[in-house]
């Protein structure tokens, strides 16, 4: 059995706002092996960039802050990690592609400068050297290893999300975040953009935690899916579960939205209302106000999260044996 | 780029003549006549009308106006009524003793300035910030000649550490050039904090940080170099502003710069004194504003390569910062 | 193109205010700014002295008293007395009348002639608008302290002369805010559809486009009163400005130059109050900022 690269336990995050509390992730629990693709989806404010940056433990603080739980990189704990410790693995061990490509780069530095300095950061190597396989990696990407002298401005979204994908892989990591890198981009280039971080990801053997809101990129990358709903997973599962058989009233409702092309559908059925105020997330399931299948019982406590079949995971009282 | 200077320079042509005809109407405009401070109160009518026909005050408005422009663009700024030297030599012997306090002062007040502006941005909220905010607040509500007077008081009168006037050694500097910076490391310092605050927060710094990279070097190669430009704008507006508004301190401690000489001008009648020091006043605050924009291309790839690309460039021939 | 590029987030950052609630939230957010809130009581307070000197002091602030010359600070003369034995206390109160007097005219004449400049030269654009901004050029060309000199200097010396110099040195900056501005609001959805309904150009002009800038003209005007008595103060110690013996902080700081070494407190007082008021009106002025435009916030 491989082992688990990547373990998140009970993690609790909040964001202090003046006299309000974000709770913005609350004890998400997640596992992903080595050289597995977890996809994580969800809407806006979820908690997704949250649970990467609190990996890449990159929560701006104040006003963010880890509350509660463990993250477990190969076994190793990373909360009781020091500063240093973590300027270590970040870029090297872990990676993070961002979501917006044109505010990713430092507009005042030239593209291989930006891909050399990870790798300065990292290797012992000169400067000539570090520019020089700045510049192999931006071929790996697809870009001419000459532009390397240029700016961010001269180059177009798709090619400014390759070379962020380049400054994180620069180093070979084992695990790479990849935070909707392909939100901010054209369909086309989207496709592209896809394709070569899977490539890649093959290539170097790398492990891929991919956040999104696109339920049709995870299915072209991942293996596995989580969805997160308002700082929770509410369902987790491999590919096939969570596609074939999604369970959570959320996760159909998810599905409800996406036009399909083979079937004749003559209105989407999008989820009605909004995500909870997370500075007051009610008592109970987060969900209750948009399900349809609601009941008291899901007004209180805890929602169990309960295993329906091997793997495949939902957090929901109708599973729990309770009749509604 | 030469292109461009080249332009500017041709375009800063129309607005010095219109300088020229501001201060040269206000010169004609303004009560009492030149004969009659120059030539004492002894002075006969006669001789009154020789000294207005030898100087060509016996002309019309434009006729003078026009011979002006004509001499003021071969050097010839007319002849000083009070010493009959050349008024360009006048100013030529009080300029550089102006522009080095001024260089001083706006040194002091960019070195100190920025550092506290750094220091209070990346520990915002902390005492170092509120204290240093409350003393830039202080700084840009000082009036500066009173602020000159107590420190003469202090530092003259009481400890007697400082002559309080005249600038014959590197100690009669060290009072008119603080008291010159206050104003400027104040501005510099609000600026610097509001734009390092912006940087901090945007996401190439959040890159960097991925990377592994250290927060000082974070803080200084990606967030500075992003925040310095806006710092540079204030810095040299508010250095082509001490050129103009060192008149005060300059009478506070009683040196002979370009300033004095135009008030003493200005309280003399000395006319061809006065149009001459303000237009080259003027004269120097837009080469500095044009060094500004220059110094912009050189720091900021964005707007080099709007110089070498050839495009157009917007067409704007002064600028003021605004400091918030 | 350094100044386009400020324009540009000037104009970014304009917000309409209007509304109801929305006023309502901005002055909730400048009662919660506690800096604002003191540099508000302040300038209240000021205006009180300025408008009704005579309920803080018993002295005559003109009337001569030489057998009292010099005397320190005490229960009787707070702030001492100056050269001629007048209470410096009142001259201080009094003074604050003439600054303020200076400061909120000059500020109200500046502000509306640099609106309508503004307003029309980015509204119309073309030749007038050429035709403005290279005179608002040429404004900016000469350091506001030598023109206001000059200006000065030309009509004699009076307040409203002072007035009049000091208004023409700050119509620049705002209308190069409200041109810019206006530029950027000319294009957009709802001004075109004034046009439609038929709205003539001074109606889009007053109702539609100016409402857009009015957070940063507000912020402007407060911080420029400031600005405005500081430089006053200064053309007054040049001897340039307000005649004696009207009593203004410049003239009485610059009046008591020749007696610093002996007698503090001639010219600490009067500086203490510029200091003061220009505090007050720039702690305000931030506030309203922050209070207007909750994005500029830092």
């Amino acid at each position: 059995m491989s082992q688990n690269i990547l373990e998140i336990k009970d993690l609790f995050v909040q964001y202090s706002a003046g006299k309000d509390t974000v709770r913005a992730v609350n004890g998400i629990n997640l596992t992903l092996e080595e050289g597995e693709s977890l996809g994580l989806v969800g809407e806006t404010g979820a908690g997704k960039t949250t649970t990467a940056l609190s990996i890449m433990r990159l929560i701006p603080n104040p006003p963010g802050k880890i509350t509660g739980g463990e993250i477990l990189y190969r076994g190793e704990n990373l909360m009781e990690k020091s500063e240093a410790e973590m300027r270590k693995i970040r870029g090297h061990e872990i990676s993070m592609i961002f979501q917006d490509p044109m505010t990713a780069l430092n507009p005042m530095l030239s593209v291989g400068d930006q891909i050399a300095e990870v790798i300065r950061l990292h290797e012992k190597i000169s400067r000539a050297d570090a520019m020089r396989k700045a510049c192999a990696m931006m071929e790996v990407v697809g870009i001419e290893g000459g532009r390397a002298g240029e700016y961010p401005h001269q180059f177009s979204g798709g090619m400014k999300q390759r070379i962020v994908i380049a400054i994180a892989l620069a180093c070979n990591p084992s695990l790479l975040i990849a935070d909707e890198p392909t939100t901010a981009l054209d369909v086309t280039i989207q496709a592209q953009v896809l394709e070569l971080i899977e490539q890649l990801k093959r290539k170097f053997n790398t492990s891929l935690l991919l956040i999104t809101h696109d339920l049709g990129v995870v299915a072209e990358v991942c293996s596995k899916v989580a969805i997160i709903y308002a700082g929770e997973i509410v369902e987790y599962g491999t590919l096939k579960h969570i596609y074939e058989n999604p369970s959570h009233p959320y996760t159909i409702g998810l599905f409800g939205s996406i036009p399909n092309l083979n079937e004749t559908v003559h209105r989407l059925s999008p989820i009605p209302g909004l995500m909870p105020d997370p500075t007051k997330l009610p008592d109970g399931c987060a969900f209750e106000e948009r399900c349809s299948q609601a009941c008291e019982a899901c007004g209180k406590g805890v929602m169990p999260y309960v295993e329906i079949e091997p793997g495949h995971m939902v957090r929901c009282i109708k599973f729990a044996g309770k009749e509604c | 780029m030469l292109r461009y200077i080249f332009k500017r320079i041709l375009m800063m042509i129309p607005v010095m003549i219109g300088v020229t005809l501001i201060t040269f109407s206000m010169m004609y405009f303004s009560p009492g006549e030149p004969a009659d401070y120059i030539l004492g109160e002894l002075a006969t009518e006669e001789d009154k009308a020789l000294f207005n026909e030898q100087n060509g005050l016996d002309k019309p408005f434009l006729v003078r106006f026009v011979n002006y422009v004509v001499d003021a663009v071969q050097g010839d700024f007319g002849i000083s009524y009070s010493t009959r030297q050349p008024v360009i030599k006048e100013i030529l012997s009080c300029f550089p003793t102006t522009m080095k306090l001024s260089l001083y002062a706006e040194l002091f007040a960019i070195v100190l300035g920025v550092t506290l502006g750094v220091v209070s941005a990346v520990r915002q909220y902390s005492f170092i910030d509120n204290f240093t905010r409350i003393i830039a607040m202080i700084g840009v509500s000082l009036p500066s000649f009173w602020e000159g007077l107590m420190l003469i008081i202090l530092f003259s009168v009481i400890l007697g550490w400082l002559p309080p006037s005249g600038l014959t050694s590197w100690k009669h500097w060290i009072l008119p050039a603080f008291t010159l910076s206050t104003w400027g490391l104040a501005a510099c310092m609000r600026m610097t904090r509001s734009s390092m605050l912006e940087a901090i927060r945007e996401d190439y710094v959040r890159t960097a940080r991925a990377k592994g990279q250290t927060q000082f070097v974070v803080i200084m190669k990606h967030a500075f170099r992003n925040a310095v430009l806006p710092i540079i704008t204030v810095a040299g507006t508010d250095f082509a502003k001490l050129l103009g508004g060192a008149a005060v301190i300059e009478t506070v401690f009683s040196i002979n710069g370009i300033g004095k000489l135009i008030v003493d001008g200005i309280n003399t009648k000395n006319a061809p004194l006065v149009q001459g020091g303000i237009l080259f006043v003027a004269v120097a605050m837009s080469l500095i504003n044009l060094l500004i924009d220059v110094i912009y291309a050189f720091v900021d790839p964005r707007i080099r390569s709007q110089y070498s690309s050839g495009k157009r460039i917007k067409r704007k021939s002064s600028k003021k910062a605004t400091v918030s | 193109m350094l100044s386009t590029k400020q324009d540009a987030s000037l104009s970014q950052d304009t917000i309409s205010i209007g509304g109801h609630g929305q006023t309502k939230e901005i002055i909730g957010r400048f009662l919660r700014n506690r800096a604002a809130v003191f540099g508000m009581v302040v300038v209240l307070f000021l205006l009180f002295c300025a408008i009704f000197p005579q309920a803080l002091t018993q002295y005559d602030p003109i009337e001569q008293n030489l057998r009292d010359r010099f005397a320190a600070p005490s229960a009787e003369h707070f702030f001492g007395t100056d050269e001629y034995g007048r209470d410096i206390f009142s001259r201080v109160i009094y003074g604050c009348r003439t600054s303020m007097e200076i400061g909120l005219i000059s500020v109200a004449i500046s502000c509306i002639i640099g609106v309508v400049i503004g307003a029309i030269a980015g509204f119309y654009g073309g030749i007038t608008d050429n035709l403005f901004m290279r005179f608002i050029d040429v404004l900016m060309a000469i350091p506001n302290t030598l023109l206001g000199i000059s200006i000065v200097a030309a009509l004699g010396n009076s307040i409203p002369n002072l007035i009049i110099a000091l208004s023409i040195g700050s119509i620049a900056g705002y209308a190069r805010v409200v041109r810019v501005s206006v530029l950027s609001t000319k294009g957009t959805e709802y001004v075109e559809a004034a046009y439609a309904t038929g709205a003539s150009d001074f109606r889009i002009i007053f109702k539609y486009i100016l409402p857009n800038c009015l957070a940063p003209i507000i912020v402007q005007a407060t911080m420029s009163v400031a600005t405005t008595i500081m430089a006053a103060t200064g053309l007054s110690f040049l001897g340039l400005g307000v005649p004696a013996p009207t009593p203004e902080w410049g003239a009485m700081a610059s009046s008591s130059r020749a007696y610093i070494r002996d007698y503090w407190w001639l010219v600490t007082f009067p500086g203490l109050a510029i200091m003061t008021t220009a505090f007050s009106f720039n702690l305000f002025g931030d506030g309203l900022r922050d209070a207007l435009d909750p994005k500029l916030k830092s």
